[in-house]
């Protein structure tokens, strides 16, 4: 009971000091709306062909999203030393990073439906998966918000987290299937992309709405539900190991 | 006085090639106000975080309350409030929403959290500022608030790390009191302070730390016993005092002499010091003496006797840090 009052008071302080301010709603917003108008108009073709557009832009919606709010809400509390107010607290550190991670994933759960909110205005969404799609999104945003967890951890400065975080998501953008198939990338990248959690994402995404996914479901999220964890318990090594001397 | 509420044993911590902590021994009794002395760099913060938990010592064993944390920091954490060198508190919140937070770290109710920080503002004469931002706070009212933050939970045990530093006058002195008010109230204390005078007022008992290592502990009136019988004069001169106190040494070799920042010379005897041949020496060498003042001896004099560390050189980190004294 401690330990959830604790918990909750850390994801309410957060939502209220970073993620519910009007620059980051306007972020959520703003950002996936620039994404789809961009490639909307890049594909040159019509209205038929968002379904094919819209897992791209709601995993970049959360990938950016989740990996930008960490740099602040973890770097830059570590960087002013109220962070260590929180290590001092008689709470397991598990716990503190999952209160500190989950205004993120909130927020990246939020972004992936700014673009399918704006679809289903202009496109007929009946035909997609909803049962994948949602558990999908939340683990793109759980993954996503701990690989910005791993980061944050593993610099000093806000804008190293930023400039980091771009060697992460760049690539992963381009080679995670999310714009164009795997299958087409040159043999020599492929086992790159499946090293990437927003691969097999961007697998159940596809798959729930336009096309069938090139894996089978159940390995696209036991894979996602790996690297959650993975990243999870190497982001707690590392904070234990370089925050905690 | 009663339990032993912080045991350490052998506690060593090493940066690098710095050795931060060189293996300390000592014990704080419950509701004793422990003192722990020592100059900048000398391993009083990086104590107090292994002590909290926010260090991991090298070796050693660290008891608190009888729990054994040296593994397990936080097995122990429930039972102390911590106060930084520095505010640590959320800019963004204000006073009231910053305490109420804490209280929720330490997993109190809403009501009690609420209740609680208004009854701390109160008695911090913060209850004007309680809605005001933390960020737009002075120095002296975010210190009270961080002290506030620490013992929003009421523990038992304190840490105050540099309590008083770089704040006002006025300040410096409530805070001084309201730490004598929490000891009096039966809480532990373990305070950190390059400030000999804060010490003495504060402490009971006091651990002098020097390069790592505890090189003296005893309680105030123990360590105040080796000034009895030491005569100290103060002269003040009218220029600096480079190489005056070679001068007085070669002239007076059982005289003890030390200048001290500030335009003055310190002489300290066994004997009485006779005040007529010092001043005259000094205005042979051109220091035309303005005072020649009798100090009761304090606990600087045994500070600056056990360490071999010039008062001056913690005078002159009080002044860096604009220690409000």
């Amino acid at each position: 009971m401690n330990a959830l009052t604790a918990y909750w008071s850390i994801l309410a302080k957060d939502m209220r000091s970073y993620y519910l301010k009007p620059p980051n709603i306007s972020w959520g917003i703003v950002f996936p709306l620039a994404w789809t108008t961009m490639f909307f108009i890049r594909s040159g073709s019509g209205l038929e062909s968002i379904p094919n557009l819209l897992p791209g832009v709601m995993a970049v919606s959360v990938l950016f999203g989740t990996t930008s709010m960490l740099a602040v809400t973890v770097t830059f509390e570590k960087k002013g030393r109220s962070f260590e107010r929180l290590l001092l607290a008689p709470i397991p550190l598990e716990l503190l990073m999952l209160a500190k991670t989950t205004g993120a994933i909130l927020f990246g759960i939020a972004n992936a439906f700014v673009p399918v909110l704006m679809a289903a205005f202009l496109t007929d969404l009946s035909g997609v998966n909803w049962a994948t799609l949602v558990p999908a999104v939340v683990l793109i945003a759980v993954s996503s918000t701990f690989l910005g967890l791993f980061i944050a951890v593993s610099v000093k400065e806000v804008f190293e987290a930023q400039t980091f975080s771009n060697f992460f998501r760049f690539p992963m953008i381009f080679l995670c299937g999310l714009f164009f198939p795997v299958e087409q990338l040159p043999v020599w990248l492929r086992p790159l992309s499946y090293v990437l959690p927003l691969t097999y994402g961007a697998d159940v995404l596809h798959g729930s709405i336009h096309r069938p996914p090139h894996m089978p479901l159940l390995l696209d999220f036991g894979l996602l539900l790996a690297f959650c964890a993975a990243l999870f318990v190497v982001s707690l090594r590392n904070i234990r190991r370089k925050w905690i001397l | 006085m009663g339990d032993t509420m912080i045991e350490v044993q052998g506690l060593a911590k090493r940066f690098g090639d710095v050795q931060a902590v060189g293996g300390v021994d000592f014990g704080v009794e419950q509701g004793e106000l422990f003192g722990f002395l020592g100059p900048n760099g000398a391993g009083k913060t990086t104590t107090i975080n292994m002590l909290t938990g926010l260090a991991r010592p090298d070796t050693g064993t660290i008891r608190i309350a009888g729990i054994d944390c040296s593994r397990n920091p936080k097995a122990a954490q429930h039972l102390m409030g911590v106060v930084p060198d520095e505010s640590n508190l959320y800019p963004e919140l204000t006073g009231l929403g910053n305490l109420t937070f804490c209280g929720a770290l330490y997993g109190m109710a809403r009501r009690d959290r609420e209740v609680r920080a208004r009854d701390l503002l109160d008695q911090f004469g913060l209850a004007e500022a309680a809605d005001r931002k933390f960020a737009g706070y002075s120095k002296g009212m975010k210190r009270k608030l961080t002290i506030a933050a620490g013992i929003i939970h009421a523990p038992p045990i304190l840490f105050l790390d540099e309590p008083t530093t770089g704040i006002d006058v006025a300040s410096a002195r409530q805070i001084r009191q309201m730490i004598a008010d929490l000891n009096g109230g039966g809480t532990t204390i373990f305070l950190t302070t390059h400030y000999i005078e804060e010490a003495e007022r504060l402490c009971r008992r006091i651990a002098f730390i020097v390069r790592g290592r505890i090189v003296c502990i005893d309680s105030v009136d123990g360590l105040m016993l080796q000034t009895q019988g030491r005569h100290v004069v103060l002269f003040t001169v009218s220029r600096n005092t480079d190489g005056l106190c070679e001068e007085i040494a070669a002239e007076f070799p059982a005289l003890q002499c030390q200048a001290v920042p500030g335009g003055s010379i310190r002489v300290e005897s066994s004997e009485p010091v006779r005040v007529g041949p010092l001043v005259r020496l000094l205005e042979d060498r051109g220091a035309e003496v303005s005072e020649a003042r009798k100090m009761q001896p304090s606990l600087e004099d045994v500070f600056v006797r056990v360490t071999g560390i010039e008062a001056g050189t913690m005078k002159q980190e009080k002044a860096k840090m604009g220690g409000g004294k």
